[in-house]
């Protein structure tokens, strides 16, 4: 939000319209800045087509709501309309994978990043830590086209010296020479305290938060090929389309393959029962114990 | 009424144009196009501010086509008001060519929306609009849609996002010529009672015949307190005998006899 308000301060031309959602987050912004916010009503695909009508006219735009409602929901406005036109509209979705995992299957956002991935132009963004979510706003609007922001009710925690953050480019979250783990979205939480628990056992994992997924950071995945025994991606994501694909389509673009390659995120199915984010992850066997197991197998 | 002749005579053109494009492109549509040529012709030569030559002029009116299928027509009226030449319209359909059977901004001077999947049109309109209002700008924006697109259920939320915000500067033309993809309007999710359903949202309704310039003119040059919506009762594929008011020349292209009648019967108007 504090990322929300330096831009539409700077900048009259920034508009944040939401599909009604943001209760208890909005009401400031409103307050400060009334002709810069439009609540839509529940009405995504309105919402999509009057953020297109307002960035055709110069707007910068946030589009803002939960889960699968301002991507799914609009899917075929956000293309035709919004990245056919290569309009300056930034799309907020706030819970990502099981952040809201109790609500049930409507509001798990497992697929988004595959499906926004897709589609031409757009910049793919799932931020591990509060810090990168604030930067990435910050940054997005300065990107030509559609951007995607998945923002995560989860997350990890900024290392001691946080390295500087650049859309595109990945950050390296925890140093290490054996093994590297590639991670998108507050799951990081998890592979930072699976991490830890290598480092205890002899394993020095590095952390890459690869909050980008599109346009990816190549230099950093052959780095991770070549320079560690393998990779791991870590996604609370469908493990079709999204860090897994994008990474995997990296390596066979360059002809760079690791010497071990695991993938924790969600096989093809949805969740019939539901449960807190971390039950959920436990459950789908993408947990930080589940990471540790997987890598230790590696080097048994 | 110098001005109501030309826009007839622009009409025409629009049909010949399209006639042509259909024909050469072995495309569809032509029933829609023609349905909608005399309400294309009011528009640009007699409603709408543009500059050819500027086409991002600030003080433009705005005009989106949602029924993007009879793109053909707004190619036509583009070129016939000097957007682009006239002999560029034949590249409509043909492989390489911008000019794609649904309407496309890219590459073709004038077109402010890229449209084909309906339900698209009315909430960038809006959009548009709304825009307009908080800048403190006049210009007005023009949406045209077809009365079969009503089925898309985006429009009734632009047509609530639209009254809400008492967006005064937007223009909805419905195509009402009762007949859509398979059968009639009224037998596939029926409209009825159309006008009573936009009071009931909170706009102007204006229910007018379609072909009638005078008409067309007077009403649209109309300005309310509430969004204006223009209910234009027209007949599908007006102007060519055997086109009127069927179904199938959604998807026909005239070939052959047909096509020189169709050009002949044009020509005599």
């Amino acid at each position: 939000m504090k990322s929300l308000f330096e831009l539409a301060q700077h900048d009259t031309n920034v508009m944040l319209l939401t599909g009604d959602l943001g209760f208890g987050v909005f009401e400031k912004f409103e307050e400060a800045f009334p002709g810069q916010f439009l609540n839509v009503g529940v009405a995504e695909q309105n919402m999509m087509g009057v953020a297109t009508g307002l960035a055709l006219e110069g707007k910068k735009i946030f589009t803002y709501s939960i889960g699968n409602f301002p991507s799914l929901r609009c899917l075929e406005q956000i293309r035709n309309d919004a990245c056919y036109h290569e309009l300056n509209i930034n799309i907020i979705a706030s819970g990502g994978g099981f952040s809201y995992g109790a609500l049930g299957m409507s509001h798990h956002a497992t697929e988004d990043l595959a499906i926004m991935r897709a589609l031409p132009g757009v910049t793919v963004v799932a931020p591990c830590t509060p810090e990168e979510a604030g930067e990435a706003t910050r940054q997005i609007i300065s990107v030509p086209g559609v951007g995607y922001l998945r923002i995560d009710k989860s997350s990890a925690c900024e290392p001691d010296s946080p390295p500087e953050f650049i859309l595109g480019k990945s950050r390296t979250l925890r140093e290490g020479k054996d093994f590297t783990i590639m991670v998108s979205g507050g799951i990081a939480e998890e592979v930072m305290a699976a991490s830890v628990k290598l480092s205890e056992l002899g394993i020095e994992c590095k952390v890459l938060s690869i909050h980008t997924l599109k346009p990816i950071d190549k230099e950093a995945i052959i780095s991770a090929c070549q320079d560690t025994r393998g990779i791991m991606t870590v996604e609370e994501h469908t493990l079709i389309g999204g860090l897994k694909s994008a990474v995997n389509e990296s390596c066979s673009d360059l002809s760079v393959y690791p010497e071990h390659s695991l993938h924790m995120g969600i096989n093809d199915h949805y969740v019939e029962t539901v449960g807190s984010q971390g039950f959920l992850r436990n459950k789908l066997s993408i947990s930080g114990s589940d990471i540790v197991e997987s890598i230790l197998k590696i080097f048994a | 009424m110098v001005k109501i002749e030309t826009s007839v005579n622009l009409a025409r053109k629009v049909r010949l144009h399209a006639v042509r494009m259909v024909n050469k492109g072995g495309s569809s549509h032509i029933g829609s196009v023609l349905s909608i040529a005399d309400i294309l012709a009011v528009l640009y030569n007699n409603i709408l501010s543009f500059r050819p030559n500027d086409t991002k002029w600030d003080k433009r009116d705005r005009f989106i086509l949602s029924k993007g299928h009879a793109g053909a027509g707004v190619y036509a009226v583009l070129a016939e008001s000097g957007f682009f030449r006239t002999d560029k319209l034949l590249e409509h359909y043909q492989d390489g060519s911008v000019f794609s059977g649904h309407v496309s901004h890219r590459g073709v001077p004038g077109v402010e929306l890229s449209t084909g999947s309906l339900g698209h049109g009315l909430p960038v309109g809006a959009g548009m609009a709304y825009a307009a209002k908080i800048d403190n700008k006049n210009h007005r924006v023009f949406v045209l849609m077809s009365d079969g697109e009503l089925n898309e259920g985006s429009n009734w939320e632009a047509l609530m996002f639209s009254a809400h915000h008492k967006l005064n500067n937007l223009v909805a033309i419905i195509d009402r010529n009762h007949l859509q993809s398979m059968k009639s309007t009224e037998e596939t999710l029926a409209l009825e009672p159309l006008a009573d359903k936009f009071k009931s949202f909170g706009w102007h309704v204006s229910v007018i015949d379609g072909h009638d310039h005078d008409k067309l003119t007077d009403t649209l040059n109309r300005k309310y307190t509430t969004p204006h919506i223009v209910i234009a009762n027209t007949i599908k594929g007006k102007g060519v005998s055997f086109m009127e008011d069927q179904v199938v020349w959604h998807y026909k292209t005239p070939e052959g006899e047909l096509f020189d009648q169709a050009i002949r019967e044009l020509e005599s108007q």
